[in-house]
């Protein structure tokens, strides 16, 4: 311990989190994937899923979460998340199986694993970052890119002539009789961390009580691809994100829920 | 013990041999001339409490294989050309995580939509050599319907032995026609504990297990290494061919599955008639019997590769032969006729064997 700095615990260290030095995390200063990924932590370890639970990642500023993650888990492919964990909730039906996915495995090149896994009320979780670009490729238009938002392949800002318009994965889904639970979050302030991690919570209720298909989704940063400060990022989380994505459930049939 | 004997298709011996491996998982889509097996299975698995997942199409199937492989427990999907064509991800991620899972492959003509489900052996090269990442998957090549029950339930064991994919590739004719089979299980031997499995680390001490299908931290090398020590052990213990009245052959036909199934009718005939003919069938497709092939071929004159496709299996039967003796070949445009029926008849190898000799 060095002079001058007090020996007082003020935050644990996170049990899931694979000990130091393996992994690293690789997510660049200011983003919020790693607020996301202790929130997934913090969930796992209150609700007492520790040793009863699956991780299934895929590609980008995501994929390396099963690593982080001291719980059992798969990552590599690109886009079908749901669909590999989907295989693991039906051989191990006891067992809590979530998806971490980015925007682009919900809304592109995900987007078939994501609707039909919904459609077949999949009991599992699908957890989602939105970053409104696919960020580790270099910040490309993603189906989650808000209109007029530069990126490199909408140099110009993106047109809704042309690419259309931003997509809303838990509001797609929400109509669906296989989903139970549909739900944004984002985690730019503690205060919103704490919501986010009730939204959390009871997807993964959703899921263990066999009600459905269960998916929540967390708005992050992305400061590289943003070409924003850390601050400024927060601050376009506030103005331009939450105004696209609004926050809160779309679909919750949890008992006491119902009529929500 | 008992066996029951039935009357069966090439498709049900699939799902009967599944059964019979211990495999109560199977993640597919329908597709001609495959659907027989995802019937069965819809109809056979969840009565025994297995699972029929019935997937949004092939390559989801491909990486509910994966997932499945990764749970430690007997998994399987089957398909036709081009459904095999969107697994081909899939499986190459398959190969880099080690997941130990069953395909079975009931080829149908094509290219594209092909006849829409009817006779061909057109996806021999991309089943051999299609995954990208450089990998091998294990591939044996029945052709009968006991060979279809005994083969898929030794895939299951050859997949949980090395950790790696193993396909059982038939088609139209073999997964259409009926023979009796015997109904019992297998046994290859011991299999190595699945302590990689996922299935949450409270059931296993408490240690969890990643896999990752990516090489983005190093070991390049090491990991090439360690795979292709696995397939050269596999290729040297599982490789397998049949050899058919070789004796003193002059002519020596090459054809796998359906196809050597015929071949060995014209070997037949040719006999027959006195002409010295014989056959080599490979029964692994990968590994391929190089070496034992080399060793028959050199023993005869010439060899004929009889093939229901254009000229793609030819191609490993040159490479083994190495030129030793001239290969022939009489490919799918030697079909009776021109309509999605056509087949290659004994009596055209025959034909083609007295041209040869």
């Amino acid at each position: 311990m060095k002079e001058g700095i007090a020996e007082k615990q003020v935050c644990k260290r996170p049990t899931l989190r694979q000990p130091l030095p393996y992994w690293p995390l690789h997510h660049c200063p200011g983003c919020n994937h790693g607020i996301i990924l202790r929130l997934i932590i913090e969930v796992l370890e209150e609700t007492g899923h520790d040793g009863n639970a699956v991780c299934i990642s895929g590609g980008g500023c995501s994929a390396r979460f099963a690593l982080y993650l001291d719980i059992d888990s798969a990552t590599g492919i690109h886009g079908p998340n749901t669909a590999v964990a989907s295989a693991v909730k039906r051989i191990h039906p006891d067992v809590l199986v979530f998806a971490v996915q980015g925007d682009g495995e919900i809304g592109a090149i995900g987007l078939g694993s994501f609707v039909s896994t919904a459609m077949r009320a999949e009991k599992i979780t699908s957890i989602s970052i939105n970053n409104a670009c696919f960020g580790t490729t270099g910040g490309q238009m993603a189906p989650t890119t808000p209109l007029g938002m530069i990126t490199s392949t909408s140099p110009e800002g993106r047109e809704a002539e042309g690419t259309g318009f931003p997509f809303h994965g838990p509001e797609l889904i929400a109509p669906l009789p296989g989903v139970a639970y549909a739900a944004r979050g984002s985690v730019h302030t503690p205060a919103n961390f704490q919501r986010s991690k009730g939204l959390l919570k009871k997807a993964f209720q959703a899921q263990m009580e066999g009600l459905g298909f269960s998916a929540v989704e967390f708005i992050s940063t992305c400061p590289s691809n943003w070409k924003l400060s850390p601050v400024e990022c927060l601050k376009f989380v506030e103005e331009t994100m939450i105004k696209e994505f609004p926050l809160g459930e779309f679909k919750n049939i949890l008992k006491g829920n119902e009529a929500a | 013990m008992v066996t029951e004997r039935v009357l069966c298709s090439g498709n049900e011996a699939v799902g009967w041999a599944a059964i019979y491996a211990g495999c109560q998982n199977f993640f597919g889509y329908p597709i001609t001339p495959q659907s027989e097996i995802a019937e069965f299975m819809a109809r056979e698995l969840p009565k025994r409490g297995g699972v029929y997942l019935q997937s949004a199409g092939e390559a989801e199937a491909s990486y509910m294989l994966f997932g499945g492989g990764l749970t430690g427990e007997r998994v399987m999907t089957a398909t036709s050309s081009p459904g095999l064509a969107l697994m081909q991800e899939a499986f190459s991620h398959i190969a880099m995580v080690d997941a130990p899972v069953v395909a079975v492959d009931v080829m149908r003509l094509g290219p594209g939509a092909g006849t829409g489900g009817q006779q061909g052996q057109t996806d021999y090269r991309v089943v051999t050599k299609g995954v990208f990442g450089g990998l091998n998957y294990f591939i044996i090549a029945p052709h009968s319907i006991e060979e279809v029950f005994e083969f898929v339930q030794f895939a299951f064991h050859i997949a949980d032995k090395y950790r790696i994919l193993a396909m059982v590739l038939t088609d139209f004719i073999i997964g259409r026609m009926s023979e009796f089979i015997e109904l019992k299980s297998f046994d290859f031997g011991p299999l190595p504990e699945k302590d990689w499995a996922l299935k949450g680390k409270a059931k296993k001490n408490n240690v969890s297990n990643c896999h990752f299908s990516g090489l983005v931290f190093g070991g390049i090398p090491a990991f090439f290494e360690r795979q292709q020590d696995k397939f050269n052990k596999i290729t040297e213990f599982e490789t397998r061919h049949e050899v058919y009245r070789t004796e003193d052959a002059d002519l020596l036909i090459a054809s796998y599955g359906s196809l050597s199934r015929i071949s060995r009718g014209a070997v037949n005939m040719a006999r027959a008639q006195g002409l010295k003919v014989g056959l080599f069938r490979p029964i692994t497709l990968r590994p391929f019997p190089k070496s034992s092939l080399l060793e028959e071929a050199s023993k005869t004159k010439k060899v004929l590769v009889v093939e229901d496709s254009p000229g793609e299996f030819v191609d490993d039967v040159e490479a083994a032969v190495k030129g030793r003796v001239p290969v022939h070949l009489l490919d799918i445009k030697a079909r009776h006729i021109a309509g999605p029926s056509g087949l290659i008849f004994p009596e055209r190898i025959l034909e083609e064997v007295r041209s040869l000799l």
